[in-house]
């Protein structure tokens, strides 16, 4: 019984993520545009757009490969098992001990380098230079990534993503100021992962300046929908991780019943209604750094997140 | 309640460390005195918090200071004196921004280190906090270092004094006078930095503080 | 008698070398000697492998006479020797598999075929030897028989110069480890391993071999600043020996370094991790950004190779930190990432050099900017090195991301080691390692991108054909070999085991009777991974994507030329080539590593000559460490030079003078 409603936890959890991500993306633009005093698209305009790219036809590039056809899938994949693994609304969840927080990190980034590679698969010039800067931005915020998990872990005792939300509930964590240092650093990363603004423009096209856009400039149809997506699904995983690790309260533990469940998807709902509300009020306020200005941003974070790690190393001793 | 108000000394003192990186990583003058104000008001935050978990109201007052002096005078003065000299968009910095980061990083381990070797006996987190406090005056001295501009190092050695304002008051029974001394005295020291300030750019017209080195024959 | 079977068929090997100098370049010679050599590495493979998972107890040292008179030449296999050989042996038997094809494209057979079963016999024998002597001996063996492979075609100038350079620096690491060996030999002259391992030694003398070993296996391996011969001297050598040397020979040197500091040396100093671990993030780190900047697929193979040695080296380092401090779970755990990383690292390594043996049959270009397309071309050989480049840049599901995931593990760990030194340091090294592996998904994208995706660049690259089914057979097995240890890391873990107990005393726990065969390095809730439910979980969702998308979703397809925003351009010039990939990390990264700087010459309008970009870049450690060595001997050789021109009488003098002093020096030494 109890791996039934375990299951029935996990096979929620697959099919919640999913159907919430393009609500995300909606909810956020709907509230840029109120910002901007736009009326702004209806929120279930993604859901729209997903759908009417799946009934499109694909045009392809006549050189396309192989590889151009087969990664859009194995980018959802990826995403979309990092995604099932991260606690939203219950800790414990049944394959949760798959990977940890190391292992998502490494899943999304399989994801970005078949996005990289299929950039330049046609060879086209805009191609090529998305998968350029994304790899560049990658390789400094994989590691800022990896510096920020080592933080949280440090702390937690734990690399698993239910134990750290478990540890994270107990009083005797308290203040500290590495979690601190590793909140802005996440925050920096997760920006620059989604293409959001300052890093990327998520709205842009035809301009030299575009990152992400560049990459999918090719496809169509529902290539592109699987791919949008994936994106859509990034965006909310990494709120998720934001809120499971720094505001974990409300998560229903392994094995709690119903009405614990339904408080916390609850909370979920609304821990992701105020992270989007967050980035959406961050995008308005700022405009868009130059290429070259990412690295030191995005090194903000790396440095972050070694700081973080290096004063855990260093109190560790009494 | 006594873990709370050490967590949230603690939390504090980490901030002001926070913002003097943030300090470091900012290079445009607005951007650097907006920060700098940050700054005063996490300062002031961690002294009232101080006074509040001592008991010592008197501690009350050098937080006021700090709030009204530093965080709002000094920077809007700054700020005045940066649109006067026209130089609200120049950005300055010797060397990149990475290396600096990097320098301030190994700065905060080192006096991490030093602080906890030097004082173990004491109570632990009132250790990290004299150890935040070093690491605050170091990163202070390494702005000073790495800018040029006069106005960055002004904001760089008021920085440095924000440092050892927190240092003492995480120290229990600091005479009172001394720390309205410290904190007047930084008036003083801004008041002549500022006449200095003019004077150079009237004089050299620049503040770029490598025109006075080219002056005294160092740099050609 | 496992040793004896061993040794039968290395002598079987140099059998065969003198069977490459009679066929030579006979019809059919080539497939006789790689067939061989498949077989008898099979063999060896097989004894090893279960002389590893058997692990019966310690089996007595088969005595040669040959060798020094008073020792003789000893052999034996220990869990450590086992594991090597099977490293070795895996390698080269695929080695041997894919040049059963590839060598049918060889122009001159007879400089390769009587070398390769040497260097594979001499790999062989310096993972067997079990004494000083002989392990010198093998070593110097192994070395000078891949010089031979590496100046087999030295028509062309660059690889008389690589091989030049490479007899330099082995020499130079042979000395070093002659050196060590003499110290830890003693006056005594007891050169066995087992009294080796039964003396005391000194703290200082322990560190000074320490040293010494370093410098001598790191040449070797390709430790920066070491590695100058390597990226030269992998790539000059024919494409199957090119596998061999980066994903095999700088194991053997690996193992040279564990057997010195680990097994020999007994309990080791503090300081001795830091020095490991810091030159290891050092060359990991260096290692992949000169691999991002080169144009030439087989140098850029070769400086990751400097990448992933500097990756084992931080495992090895951290083990020691552990193992000095006397935390032996901790130490099990870095140890088995390292050698986990020396198995991945020889599987994937030996794939993707094939991979750019295939291109090079296929197009005679290693210029990665005069290729492009390959995909459409050869789309075998493409996926198999996209598989590859996957586990090279540590990604779930395949093997490279397991042992980067232990590594990682074991860095968490450490905060428990008292030394400042190594709080302060190890956090660094671990920001390096994150940083590598990012960097190096950063290389692969840009090596598999510009290689094989985009349109063709030059007219080979148009007519590249796909190459033949014996390296592509060589090529799967070795992407199987990836495959496997990345969804079932338990079993690697589980072999590991009794190396590992022999070096630090402890093993990691077992981990093949886990559940669902996850692996859990301390304790469940701490970290676990399964890379066999990654790999279903990723393979039923991209099935169940492809299968929803096209039942319910349009299945109608167009082709059409490429969109571009409006813009395409039909020449393939247009496309980003491999320097302007590279030119953001460039910017970010070489500006401090390589003192890069750009230049751009823009003529005033009017003008009609060709705007320029310049970029400079600067080899640091050539420039710092080298050129002033080579200022100092050419120097000292000028200064010596007038010696030549000496008469008889003086030459005499000079001798005489010598002799009388070396009698002072006996008379006065206490």
């Amino acid at each position: 019984m109890a791996v039934i409603l375990d299951l029935a936890v996990q096979g929620a959890q697959m099919a919640l993520v999913l159907l919430l991500a393009p609500l995300l993306v909606g909810f956020i633009r709907r509230i840029k545009a109120r910002m901007l005093r736009r009326r702004g698209p209806p929120l279930l305009q993604p859901y729209r757009d997903l759908l009417r790219l799946c009934r499109k036809e694909v045009v392809l590039a006549e050189n396309a490969s192989w590889l151009f056809r087969t990664a859009p899938y194995m980018i959802f994949a990826a995403t979309w098992v990092a995604a099932a693994l991260v606690p939203t609304f219950a800790t414990g969840l049944h394959f949760s001990w798959t990977a940890d927080l190391i292992a998502i990190t490494a899943l999304l980034g399989s994801a970005r380098l078949f996005l990289a590679l299929v950039g330049m698969d046609v060879g086209t010039s805009f191609g090529g230079i998305g998968s350029s800067r994304e790899m560049m931005f990658s390789s400094i915020a994989e590691p800022a990534m990896i510096m920020i998990v080592f933080t949280i872990a440090l702390v937690a005792g734990s690399t698993q993503l239910s134990t750290i939300a478990d540890t994270m509930l107990t009083a005797d964590v308290g203040l500290r100021v590495s979690l601190g240092l590793a909140l802005v650093g996440l925050i920096i990363v997760a920006i620059a992962e989604n293409a959001r603004i300052p890093v990327d423009n998520p709205a842009t096209h035809l301009e030299l300046t575009m990152v992400h856009e560049a990459m999918v400039l090719e496809y169509s149809g529902r290539h592109l929908a699987v791919i949008e997506l994936a994106a859509a699904l990034k965006l909310l995983l990494y709120i998720s991780i934001i809120a499971c690790v720094f505001v974990p309260w409300g998560l229903a533990t392994n094995g709690s019943g119903i009405p614990a469940h339904a408080l916390g998807l609850a909370t979920y709902i609304c821990k992701l209604a105020v992270g989007g509300f967050l980035l959406a009020l961050f995008e308005t306020s700022i405009a868009k750094m130059r290429v070259f200005r990412v690295p030191e941003f995005l090194g903000a974070g790396l440095m972050l997140g070694l700081l973080g790690t290096l004063l855990l190393f260093v109190s560790r001793s009494f | 309640m006594q873990p709370l108000a050490l967590d949230v000394a603690h939390m504090l003192a980490g901030g002001l460390v926070l913002v003097s990186f943030m300090l470091l990583y900012q290079d445009r003058m607005f951007g650097l005195l907006n920060i700098f104000a940050l700054h005063a008001v996490v300062l002031s935050l961690s002294i009232a918090w101080q006074a509040y978990v001592q008991n010592a109201p008197h501690l009350f007052i050098p937080g006021a200071i700090a709030l009204i002096l530093k965080g709002i005078i000094i920077p809007v003065a700054l700020h005045r004196v940066v649109v006067k000299l026209g130089i609200h968009r120049e950005i300055e910095t010797v060397g990149g921004i990475g290396p600096t980061m990097l320098a301030g990083i190994g700065l905060v381990a080192l006096s991490m280190v030093v602080m906890l070797r030097a004082t173990a006996a004491a109570d632990p987190l009132a250790r990290q906090d004299l150890a935040f406090a070093l690491s605050v005056i170091l990163l202070g001295l390494l702005m000073m270092v790495t800018r040029r501009n006069a106005v960055s190092q002004v904001v760089g050695f008021l920085s440095i004094e924000n440092g050892l304002i927190l240092a003492a008051t995480g120290a229990k029974g600091m005479p009172l006078v001394v720390e309205i001394s410290v904190a007047f005295s930084v008036i003083v020291a801004f008041i002549v930095i500022g006449v200095f300030l003019f004077r150079i750019r009237e004089r050299f017209d620049t503040v770029d503080l490598q025109a006075l080195d080219e002056f005294r024959g160092e740099r050609q | 008698m496992a040793v004896g079977a061993v040794l039968t068929c290395v002598a079987a090997l140099l059998a065969l070398a003198g069977v490459g100098v009679i066929a030579q370049s006979r019809s059919g010679a080539s497939r006789l000697v790689y067939s061989a050599c498949l077989a008898l590495c099979g063999v060896i493979l097989a004894v090893a492998l279960s002389r590893l998972v058997a692990a019966p107890g310690p089996e007595p040292a088969l005595t040669l006479p040959v060798g020094l008179p008073w020792i003789g030449a000893r052999f034996r296999i220990d869990a450590l020797t086992a594991f090597f050989l099977a490293v070795i042996n895996f390698g080269a038997a695929a080695a041997s598999l894919y040049a059963l094809g590839y060598g049918e494209h060889e122009e001159h057979p007879g400089r390769v075929l009587p070398f390769y079963p040497a260097f594979l016999a001499g790999m062989n024998l310096v993972v067997l030897a079990d004494d000083a002597f002989s392990f010198l001996v093998a070593w110097e063996f192994m070395s000078l028989a891949s010089w031979a492979l590496v100046v087999a075609h030295h028509r062309e100038a660059d690889n008389v110069r690589a091989g030049y350079i490479y007899l330099l620096m082995a020499s130079f690491g042979t000395l070093m480890l002659l050196l060590a060996f003499g110290l830890l030999a003693g006056p005594a002259g007891s050169y066995a391993f087992g009294d080796i391992r039964a003396a005391e030694h000194a703290e200082w003398l322990a560190g000074l071999v320490l040293l010494l070993a370093l410098v001598g296996t790191g040449s070797k391996a390709g430790l920066v600043p070491l590695h100058v011969w390597l990226p030269l001297a992998h790539p000059a050598a024919p494409s199957h020996v090119s596998a061999l040397m980066s994903g095999v020979m700088t194991k053997v040197a690996v193992y040279g370094f564990v057997r010195i500091t680990f097994d020999l040396l007994g309990t080791p100093s503090w300081w001795w991790g830091l020095a490991v671990l810091g030159l290891g993030s050092l060359t990991a780190v260096l290692g992949v950004l000169y691999a991002l900047m080169q144009r030439d697929l087989k140098r850029l193979l070769a400086y990751s190779t400097v990448e992933n040695v500097g990756i084992i080296f931080i495992g090895l380092g951290l083990a020691l930190a552990f193992k000095a401090s006397g935390l032996a779970a901790p130490a099990a755990l870095a140890l088995t990432a390292a050698l986990f990383h020396v198995l991945n690292h020889s599987f994937f390594k030996s794939l993707l050099f094939f991979g750019a043996g295939a291109v090079l049959t296929s197009t005679g270009e290693r210029d990665i900017e005069k290729l492009g397309g390959l995909i459409r071309r050869m789309p075998q050989v493409a996926f198999l090195f996209l598989g590859g480049c996957l586990a090279i840049s540590a990604l779930p599901p395949l093997n490279g991301f397991v042992s980067e995931w232990l590594l990682f593990q074991a860095i968490l760990l450490s905060p428990d080691l008292p030394q400042w030194g190594l709080k302060l340091t190890i956090p660094a090294a671990g920001a390096m390692l994150a940083l590598a592996a990012a960097l190096s998904a950063a290389c692969f994208v840009r090596a598999f991108g510009i290689t094989f995706l985009g349109r063709p660049r030059s007219m080979e690259a148009q007519a590249a054909v796909e190459t033949d089914p014996l390296s592509r057979a060589g090529m799967f097995l070795l992407l199987a070999a990836c495959l496997v240890a990345g969804i079932l890391p338990g079993v690697v873990i589980d072999a590991i085991a009794p190396v590992v107990e022999a070096q630090v005393g402890l093993k990691m726990p077992p981990q093949t009777s886990n559940a669902w065969l996850s692996i859990i390095p301390i304790a469940e809730s701490r970290s676990s991974y399964n890379g066999l439910l990654v790999f279903s979980f990723i393979v039923f969702s991209t099935l169940l994507a492809v299968e929803v998308i096209h039942r319910f979703a349009s299945r109608a397809l167009r082709r059409a030329a490429p969109w571009d925003c409006g813009y395409p351009q039909p020449s393939p010039v247009t496309q980003y080539t491999a320097d302007s990939f590279a030119q953001p990390i460039r910017r970010v990264f070489g500006e401090i590593a390589f003192l890069a700087r750009e230049r751009v010459e823009m003529p005033p309008p009017g003008d009609a000559r060709p705007a320029r970009l310049e970029v400079r870049m600067h080899d640091l450690v050539w420039q710092v460490l080298y050129a002033p060595i080579q200022g100092w001997i050419q120097l000292g050789a000028e200064k010596l030079n007038h010696l030549q021109f000496l008469t008889i009488r003086r030459y005499l003098s000079l001798v005489f003078l010598a002799l009388v002093a070396l009698l002072l020096m006996v008379a006065i030494w206490p």
